[in-house]
């Protein structure tokens, strides 16, 4: 369905960096010159988990004659913020910086990256906001940019892969969950990889079809791995926003999570309430795509099994192709809960939409 | 309510316990250090005889990564499914408000005390000197 008003907020677009050569001016002298010396400035790092000509990744309508879906700013103002009457988006820059080995430059990049889009995007437009990119695998570093994007209140959350060099609950991750906990900034984790590992349980997949689709099994493995490793215990105050998740396969991973943990619960004994009741408090999931079910009483009939009306926030993942038209929200919501979905979840997720609201 | 006898005391060993039958119903009896308490010998999940579960600790843990073993020998844990039981109130850990094994109120009584009545003692003898672990049922 399309949504009923004006003043949504958007939780998931993704502005595309065109290629390396605009990062130059935001690169600095040393790094500037290293990017040259290497060449690095030549290729351009796309994220290896968004192939720009796989047609999930560019709606034909949003996709522009000439260069990346997402990389021209006036379409997304035209398409994304007007076209859907949104009250604020949050872009999302997906690029491999976050993957790259090397955690200097990875850390190099990302700043550029940051800088860019507060330059180039956020100054372009009052109602958007943006993820901090960071090096997730060089947590002291990550947790620098992190603090360093944070004295701009346009920064409202920190953006991860969901599928890193280890599970995402492991303490070395601790660091970056303390700045971003103290910072008022929700943890974005959003599909892909960053693939040090296949990306399906099973090793490499051959086809996108496997690739894509295997990846709600890698979210529901980074919620037992938040969750049971205690992130939620020792950071009461962080959230999580799983981007371009799915959200259909979550009741599932509830019954199964709660029913494992009721006869293992000692092994993780500072877990003091089951594993769903954990994902209801601090886990929210971004609703393109939805994974919708084949038709509006089912789709209810998932949203009464997710038991939390807290849980679901608006996206359109413009330029991403879930849905046509304007057709962001699927069919069979209850009323009642449509409004904290465009509006009321994201304020409350997002402590720094109030800053400036 | 009746009262029967159905051990005598010393019986069932300090972490020990025993099956009983009293009035038909099949109940386990424990001896948490040096206190008797009584289940019925069912899950209340799906069943299971609790009498083949392990007596444990509670594992505890104020945060990640610090690990306590508190409350020796007052945990059971259910043969079946690993679910654990308070042995002294019967709660689940899990879900202390809705997941309940049935407890008994169990008591050590003296023998002179018993003959004077009224009790039940099918299977036990009883002698005005000894003790004796008496189940309400």
């Amino acid at each position: 369905m399309t949504i009923p008003m004006p003043g949504a907020i958007d939780c998931d677009i993704h502005p595309a960096l065109p290629d390396t050569r605009t990062l130059m001016p935001y690169l600095d002298d040393y790094w500037r010159a290293h990017f040259q010396m290497r060449g690095l400035d030549r290729d351009n790092y796309d994220a290896a988990a968004f192939p720009a000509n796989a047609p999930i990744n560019a709606r034909p309508d949003w996709k522009p004659a000439k260069g990346k879906a997402g990389a021209d700013f006036q379409m997304l103002k035209t398409q994304a913020l007007d076209g859907f009457g949104l009250k604020y988006a949050i872009c999302n820059v997906l690029h491999g910086a976050q993957a790259i080995f090397s955690e200097d430059l990875s850390a190099a990049f990302c700043r550029a990256i940051n800088d860019w889009v507060a330059k180039e995007w956020l100054d372009r437009d009052p109602r958007l906001r943006a993820s901090i990119v960071v090096p997730m695998h060089s947590p002291e570093l990550a947790a620098r940019e992190i603090e360093r994007c944070a004295v701009d209140a346009r920064f409202v959350q920190v953006l991860v892969w969901e599928m890193q060099e280890i599970p995402l609950g492991r303490r070395q991750h601790w660091p970056i969950y303390r700045v971003a906990e103290q910072l008022d900034l929700p943890i974005g984790i959003h599909a892909g990889s960053s693939y040090r590992h296949p990306p399906t349980n099973l090793g490499w997949p051959s086809y996108y079809l496997e690739d894509y689709a295997s990846w709600s099994t890698g979210f529901a493995g980074v919620l037992n791995s938040l969750i049971s490793e205690g992130v939620f215990v020792e950071f009461p105050r962080l959230k999580v926003v799983l981007m371009e998740s799915g959200v259909t396969w979550l009741p599932a991973w509830m019954w199964r999570a709660n029913k494992t943990w009721r006869g293992v619960r000692a092994e993780v004994p500072w877990l003091e309430k089951s594993p769903a009741d954990y994902a209801r408090e601090h886990v929210r999931l971004t609703a393109q795509p939805f994974d919708s079910p084949p038709n509006a009483a089912m789709t209810r009939k998932i949203v009464e099994q997710i038991d939390c009306e807290d849980m679901l926030l608006f996206s359109t993942d413009y330029p991403h192709w879930h849905y046509d038209g304007g057709d962001a929200l699927p069919d069979g919501l209850p009323d009642h809960l449509i409004q904290k979905i465009l509006v009321d979840n994201a304020m409350k997720t997002y402590p720094r939409l109030k800053d400036r609201a | 309510m009746a009262r029967h006898v159905v051990a005598t005391a010393g019986e069932i060993p300090v972490g020990g316990k025993k099956v009983v039958n009293p009035a038909g119903r099949e109940i386990c009896v424990f001896n948490v250090n040096g206190e008797h308490y009584a289940l019925i010998n069912r899950c209340p999940h799906e069943g299971a005889a609790l009498s083949y579960g392990p007596v444990v600790g509670c594992f505890e843990s104020k945060r990640p990564g610090e690990y306590a073993l508190t409350r020796h020998g007052e945990m059971l844990r259910c043969p079946w499914h690993g679910w654990e039981f308070d042995i002294k109130t019967g709660q689940s850990w899990c879900h202390p408000e809705s997941v309940k094994a049935r407890t008994y109120k169990v008591e050590v009584v003296a023998g002179s005390h018993l003959a004077k009545g009224p009790f039940v003692a099918e299977t036990v003898q009883v002698t005005v000197d000894g003790e004796y672990i008496v189940v309400e049922v």
